[in-house]
């Protein structure tokens, strides 16, 4: 590691909330892109079983 | 002779049919889903907590490996989406408009994280959050342009007619993409220039950059596997009273 200590990771110098608030948006944004998807086909591959039961 | 030129192969016609594509990207996905991962992990610790600080900016340049995968995200994806409208004009093809809308939200969002991250990194290093610089400007239009077209597909409940106005739209805004790549140069700016090329060596070390391109294919990776989501998702909204779809072993569960 290029740190010296977990604590001196976690501050960076005094640039810690910029970096690490940087990485948790990115983190955190993707997350939630692939969450929506996710749950979008979740919902469409249910109605269209329900649309085969219907029709049966 | 003149419709040999718009004689595509094969796999470029089995492409739009939305049988070939649900199962061929059900395929994919899994490898997909891995990759982006397994290199965006790789990627992001490294950047964090492997790579040697700059020796002007200090570890605030960690910032990088999340801002300029997300800022090449954000243009790549845009173009991606007006070829995919393009080519749903040009070939009639109803799974190429649904790829030129399942882009939307994602390159909406990696935009979002490129200006996001991008004024997080403007504090330690200009000073200041915000500033109305060329290359701020025509990404802060991209996110505009972004949400044009995902308010004007989202008005329009006729699927072709969204997908076709979706499409001129995204292929008129493409002229923001030149404008934002060579803002820095047509410009005095205050945004540094591309931090790494194709074509060129990298000015950084082997330790600052790999990082880097981790992060970048890893996002690319992300992007495929969100799109493949996506696509599969409207396939199965617009095909349900298809018969290959209700004998479909997803549909079944056999």
């Amino acid at each position: 590691m290029y740190f010296e200590s977990l604590g001196a990771l976690w501050d960076m110098a005094g640039h810690g909330p910029y970096v690490w608030s940087s990485y948790g948006l990115f983190v955190a944004l993707l997350c939630l892109n692939i969450w929506h998807a996710r749950s979008q086909k979740m919902k469409a591959l249910k109605q269209a079983k329900a649309f085969v039961r219907r029709n049966q | 002779m003149t419709q040999s030129i718009w004689r595509m192969p094969r796999w470029f016609h089995q492409m739009g049919s939305p049988k070939w594509f649900y199962d061929f990207g059900g395929s994919l996905l899994p490898w997909f889903a891995l990759a982006a991962f397994v290199l965006l992990t790789w990627g992001i610790v490294w950047g964090l907590a492997f790579a040697p600080a700059d020796y002007q900016q200090g570890n605030s340049f960690r910032i990088m490996y999340v801002h300029v995968p997300a800022a090449i995200l954000s243009q790549s994806i845009f173009l991606g989406m007006a070829v995919a409208g393009a080519v749903g004009l040009i070939w009639k093809m109803k799974v190429a408009f649904m790829v030129a809308r399942s882009c939307i939200a994602i390159g909406a969002t990696f935009t979002a994280i490129a200006l996001l991250t991008g004024a997080i990194w403007g504090k330690p290093t200009w000073g200041a959050y915000w500033v109305w610089d060329a290359r701020l400007t025509s990404t802060l239009v991209l996110l505009f342009l972004y949400a044009g077209v995902m308010a004007l597909n989202q008005a329009i409940s006729e699927r072709q007619i969204a997908g076709k106005a979706t499409a001129i739209l995204a292929i008129v805004g493409t002229i923001n993409i030149p404008i934002i790549k060579y803002s820095v140069e047509w410009w005095n700016t205050l945004h540094q220039s591309s931090s790494f090329t194709l074509t060129a060596k990298p000015s950084m070390p082997a330790d600052m950059y790999l990082p880097l391109l981790l992060t970048v294919l890893g996002s690319y990776c992300l992007f495929v596997l969100v799109v493949l989501v996506r696509t599969r998702t409207q396939i199965l909204q617009t095909q349900s009273g298809t018969s290959w779809l209700m004998q479909h072993r997803d549909i079944t569960g056999a």
